[in-house]
């Protein structure tokens, strides 16, 4: 084998040195490949140099046959660099499938059921923007008419991120309750959050309780990013602006809730700051964008409108978001 | 990588210029420009953000924990020239309201 690659290379220099074409260049380069592939060395690449060129060329001073040993003993560091990478891309490889792994774990741990009550409209999406997502949307319903959602954002993302949101996750399961109030739920998970995340870990939460039959929405939030309330019969928008710290700040946050009535028609409309914090060649992407998207489909189902926010903002960044993306429409029907 | 970090410090009173971004790139440098000063008991740390373009959550971050090691070393930190943007990320994280934040234009400097 070695023997038959030797002559091989002996033809292909041999051919390069009676005639510098690009043709006898590619085809080195052709050959080269097929070398790597087969994991030679360099050192071993020059010691096969010097056995063709002594057959070629038997009358060169012995300089030069010296001079190819001394390469060849510099080469050999190169080739344990070599060996060294392809380790690495071997265990980088390993990594990878563990990471697809641990995705797909997360999504089956954090999963999550949307509710159906009676008279809304429920649209969402979320996008990680590796493969772990930062963000998360739980629902906790119950047979009665009453849902409440939280909406999360790690600050900070991958793995660690990731990590994080399962004790998000856990909490809101110990509650397990959807009568429970805003002001209650966020502080509670903020407690667990305190107590187990490093400093440099923090969760925003957006939490609404939502009753069918009265259409009231009762809405605290952590940090988080407001959400925007939709009037139907004013065509306006307003922020659902509500005063609470992250989570995992202080142990002593108290947390303000608000309520809302919703009418026909009336949209509230929870997100990120993935979606607010986009970046375009122009500047930023401001709430005034967005408004105008979600306007521009509003007679749409709750779910064609978040797809089409997502979608324009993605074409207008030129399909480069910075950030999680997660967008959830409550449609009142 | 658009994020210059001047920071000088003598007798515990730190004053420092951060100009540019801070994003998920820059945070981490900032962070690690910060870290020698957290354990300093009652430092008093002013950090003047009037040049910060943009700063987004993880920058935050990093605010956040350098304000709670130096809370809890009796020390405070304060900063100051927030534009108008930097203000409104303070003021919905609530941090505002426990932080010493000053915008810009409000004496400073």
């Amino acid at each position: 084998m070695v023997q038959k690659i030797g002559s091989q290379y002996k033809e292909i220099l041999n051919q390069y040195m009676q005639r510098q074409s690009e043709q006898n260049l590619y085809v080195g380069q052709n050959f080269s490949r097929q070398l790597i592939s087969e994991n030679t060395s360099p050192e071993d690449v020059i010691s096969m140099h010097k056995a063709a060129m002594q057959e070629l060329y038997e009358d060169m001073p012995e300089t030069v046959w010296h001079s190819f040993d001394f390469l060849i003993e510099m080469m050999i560091n190169y080739g344990l660099a070599l060996q060294e990478r392809q380790s690495l891309l071997q265990k980088q490889e390993e990594l990878r499938m563990e990471m697809d792994l641990a995705a797909n774990v997360q999504e089956t741990l954090l999963s999550t059921t949307m509710p159906s009550l009676e008279g809304l409209d429920i649209g969402l999406l979320s996008v990680p923007l590796r493969k772990m997502n930062g963000d998360y949307i739980y629902f906790i319903s119950d047979e009665e008419g009453r849902a409440g959602i939280a909406v999360a954002d790690v600050i900070g993302k991958g793995l660690p991120a990731a990590l994080c949101m399962s004790m998000v996750k856990f909490g809101m399961d110990s509650l397990n309750d959807s009568m429970s109030f805003p002001r209650e739920v966020l502080s509670t998970i903020n407690r667990i959050v305190e107590k187990s995340v490093d400093d440099f870990m923090f969760v925003s939460m957006f939490y609404g309780r939502y009753e069918a039959e009265s259409g009231v929405l009762t809405y605290g939030s952590a940090g988080h990013e407001p959400a925007m309330l939709y009037r139907a019969e004013t065509g306006e928008f307003e922020e659902l602006t509500v005063k609470g710290l992250l989570l995992g700040v202080s142990p002593m946050a108290t947390y303000e809730e608000k309520e809302v009535k919703l009418n026909k028609d009336d949209m509230v409309v929870i997100m990120t700051d993935g979606v607010t914090e986009g970046r375009t060649a122009e500047g930023f992407i401001d709430r005034q964008v967005i408004n105008e998207l979600i306007l521009r489909k509003k007679d749409e189902p709750a779910q064609t409108i978040v797809q089409y926010v997502y979608d324009e903002l993605v074409r207008m960044q030129n399909a480069e978001l910075s950030d999680d993306f997660t967008l959830v429409i409550y449609k009142k029907v | 990588m658009n994020i210059q970090v001047d920071l000088q410090e003598s007798d515990k009173v730190l004053k420092g210029h951060i100009r540019g971004e801070i994003d998920a790139h820059t945070a981490p440098v900032l962070r690690e420009k910060l870290e020698p000063y957290q354990n300093v008991e009652s430092l008093d740390a002013e950090l003047d953000l009037s040049d910060v373009d943009y700063m987004d959550s993880t920058g935050l971050g990093v605010f956040v924990a350098f304000y709670k090691s130096v809370n809890s070393q009796g020390g405070h930190l304060k900063l100051s020239g927030l534009s108008a943007r930097l203000k409104r990320l303070f003021d919905i994280t609530g941090l505002g309201d426990i932080m010493d934040i000053e915008s810009a234009g409000k004496g400073g400097n």
